[in-house]
């Protein structure tokens, strides 16, 4: 994975909560057995509806999503985070994710901030009022800045390095083969096991 | 010193680190015992492997089944281009690895959480994953069962290990007696309701309590399926006699001394009288009655006797106007046009008896399209055995083929933009069930109910 240490750029503000898989990406989107090109699907029936607020001109192009509590609760599907990678953006500042959606997204490169509910307001109001605003995540001093402010947010140490360093995580798991063979040998043998 | 007291999901964890994290960086490292796979988030992590010449280590402890794709009428050809190669795709998968797989059409093919527990995979003291937010069903037998991503899908492939951070650990408690015509489903929705949608998340649930030692594996599992729609990471029961009962006997459960030795370790896994809980929510049982959503998540729900609520936030406006719902309108006053029993959450023989048992003698109302979509191949049977499939369609229920079906519409079951759906599955997500759809998750004996009467419906009315 390419390393992410900084994301810049301008912001979208998406001020609902509770955005599900779902609408994130629609499930007659989950058929392609492909890990990219999901950009067009992304929150595919809301972008229907012609006042959507990230059909706006002026919010096309922008790296960073701001978004209500609960950010991709639902489904497990990656698909999500990839729809928002291949649509251009590289973060998501929300209060909450669900879980699996944020373990998703780090393993996608996109970095799902949490911050306060009331900074997180803070952005979508500079957003909507100013949607020129550029904004800088710093992952390695764990800050989101802009004009007038540093907000800290908090990540898991080994996510954030993993990303930092564009670490292979399978590799990292690979280096305890031989605590996994010892772990191995030692199950109870009535587990079920399938013999093809 | 006595040893310490442990919750049975701390029990779950502790038996299953395979090296233990260092203080502030790396996660424990979990062994997963058996990993379920399914078409649709599989592709790409066999894809990963295959670039970067990886096998799938331990293809014994991995099980794939079609389910979100499949066709339930028709035969076993998918409706379109893109479902048919992703089933192709996972057949050739497996194949290549040496993963046993239940096609579409064979005896043992269903939604993977509906098959694990009948092939009797799923035991106590597990730890099961699959790229399905709904594993959490497998809890039920006090397991640690959760949902992953396709990352971690090809992580488990490979390695059949997951870096995994602990977790805070939850209790729910329910006590008290069920009142009659109230499920395991209303259990989930009344919960859901009072926490809201992300009252679980960081944590690790135990279902306890007399009610939940009174349920059935089948409500066991429905309860435990529907923990993610609450944000938890995972839910669970400890196992007891029901638990053990259900999975003597079954394909892969341990036989003859093993069976002894396993219930010597299952007995031991309950969570110790004196272990704590970082958080508690105590459920009076008595007080539930049969819930219905009005919205579009499940916390957006209220007792069958209640009324669409003033919205208490833009969220509830917006639903409620997705829905085409008004504030004060008795929920018993929705007219429905669709009705679906399925899905992971409730297809399981059970359930389809207690559908049944409202239906038997009535007629589906003219003016309601009604499916009953079994949740394996072996529930169709089982069901067509006792003679549920000639009730149902005796009222004008359709009866289909095992999958996931209308619960999230990849296959050709989906609403019709507008439509009004009684489900009896687990989300009610703006386009779940079909772009403009709208749903109502309900018990399966108050989906049969509305079926019955046209419109949403206290079941005990029927009684």
């Amino acid at each position: 994975m390419e390393p992410v240490v900084r994301v810049s750029g301008r912001m979208a503000p998406l001020d609902r909560a509770d955005v599900d898989t779902d609408q994130i990406i629609p499930k007659q989107f989950l058929k392609r057995i492909e890990r990219t090109g999901y950009g067009p699907f992304l929150f595919y029936d809301w972008r229907r509806q012609p006042d959507f607020v990230l059909n706006r001109p002026e919010h096309q192009g922008a790296a960073v999503l701001v978004a209500g509590a609960n950010f991709g609760c639902g489904s497990s599907r990656e698909h999500a985070p990839w729809a928002i990678r291949d649509a251009g953006f590289r973060a998501v500042i929300a209060p909450s994710f669900g879980d699996i959606f944020r373990a998703n997204s780090f393993k996608t490169g996109i970095l799902a901030v949490s911050l306060p509910e009331s900074q997180v307001r803070h952005l979508i109001d500079l957003a909507s009022e100013d949607p020129t605003a550029v904004i800088e995540i710093d992952l390695e001093a764990q800050q989101v800045r802009g004009e007038g402010f540093v907000y800290r947010f908090e990540i898991d140490p080994f996510v954030r390095e993993c990303l930092l360093n564009g670490l292979d995580e399978i590799g990292l798991v690979e280096r305890h083969a031989a605590a996994i063979s010892d772990y191995e040998s030692k199950r109870m043998d009535w587990l079920p096991a399938i013999k093809s | 010193m006595p040893p310490m007291p442990r919750t049975l999901a701390q029990k779950l964890w502790d038996s299953h680190v395979v090296e233990t994290g260092d203080a502030g960086n790396e996660p424990d490292l979990l062994y997963v015992d058996l990993h379920l796979v399914h078409e649709v988030t599989s592709p790409q992590a066999f894809e990963g492997l295959r670039m970067t010449g990886r096998r799938v280590r331990r293809p014994d402890l991995t099980v794939a089944t079609m389910d979100h794709n499949v066709p339930t009428r028709g035969g076993a050809r998918a409706a379109d281009e893109l479902s048919r190669k992703q089933m192709e795709v996972l057949a050739e998968n497996c194949e290549r690895e040496g993963i046993p797989l239940h096609q579409i059409g064979s005896r043992r093919q269903g939604i993977v959480h509906i098959i694990g527990p009948e092939l009797g995979l799923t035991q106590p003291g597990m730890v099961i994953v699959c790229g399905d937010s709904h594993t959490s069903t497998h809890g039920a037998f006090g397991a640690l069962a959760f949902g992953i991503g396709t990352s971690e899908v090809e992580l488990v492939l490979a390695t059949q290990c997951l870096p995994q951070r602990r977790l805070g650990d939850l209790a729910v408690d329910v006590d008290g007696e069920l009142p009659i015509g109230v499920t395991a489903k209303d259990i989930a929705l009344g919960l859901i309701g009072r926490v809201g949608t992300s009252g679980g998340v960081g944590h690790l649930v135990e279902y306890r309590g007399s009610t939940v030692r009174a349920l059935s594996m089948e409500g066991r599992m429905t309860l435990c399926n529907m923990s993610i729609e609450w944000g938890a990471k995972a839910g669970m029961v400890a196992p007891d006699d029901t638990t053990f009962k259900y999975v003597e006997r079954r394909p892969h459960a341990p036989r003859g001394s093993a069976w002894e030795a396993a219930l010597d370790y299952w007995r031991s896994l309950p969570t110790d009288v004196d272990a704590t809980f970082d958080r508690e929510i105590e459920l009076d049982a008595t007080r539930l009655s049969p819930f219905v959503t009005w919205g579009t998540n499940p916390g957006q729900v209220v007792p069958i006797t209640g009324r669409v609520p003033s919205p208490a936030s833009d969220t509830d406006e917006r639903a409620m106007r997705y829905m085409d719902l008004r504030p004060g309108t008795a929920m018993a006053d929705i007219a429905i046009d669709r009705v679906f029993i399925g899905s992971c959450t409730n297809a399981r023989i059970e359930d389809l008896r207690a559908a049944a048992r409202i239906i038997h003698g009535r007629h589906v109302h003219p003016k309601v399209r009604a499916l009953v979509v079994p949740g394996s191949t072996t529930v169709k049977r089982a069901a067509e055995d006792e003679g549920l499939d000639l009730v149902f369609k005796a009222a004008g229920f359709e009866w289909r083929s095992a999958g996931c079906s209308m619960c999230l519409g990849m296959n050709p079951d989906i609403l019709a933009p507008g439509e009004r759906c009684a489900s009896t599955s687990n989300r009610n997500f703006e386009g779940r069930q079909g772009a403009g759809g709208r749903t109502h998750l309900v018990s399966p004996p108050m989906a049969a109910a509305a079926a019955i009467t046209g419109h949403l419906v206290d079941v005990r009315e029927l009684f």
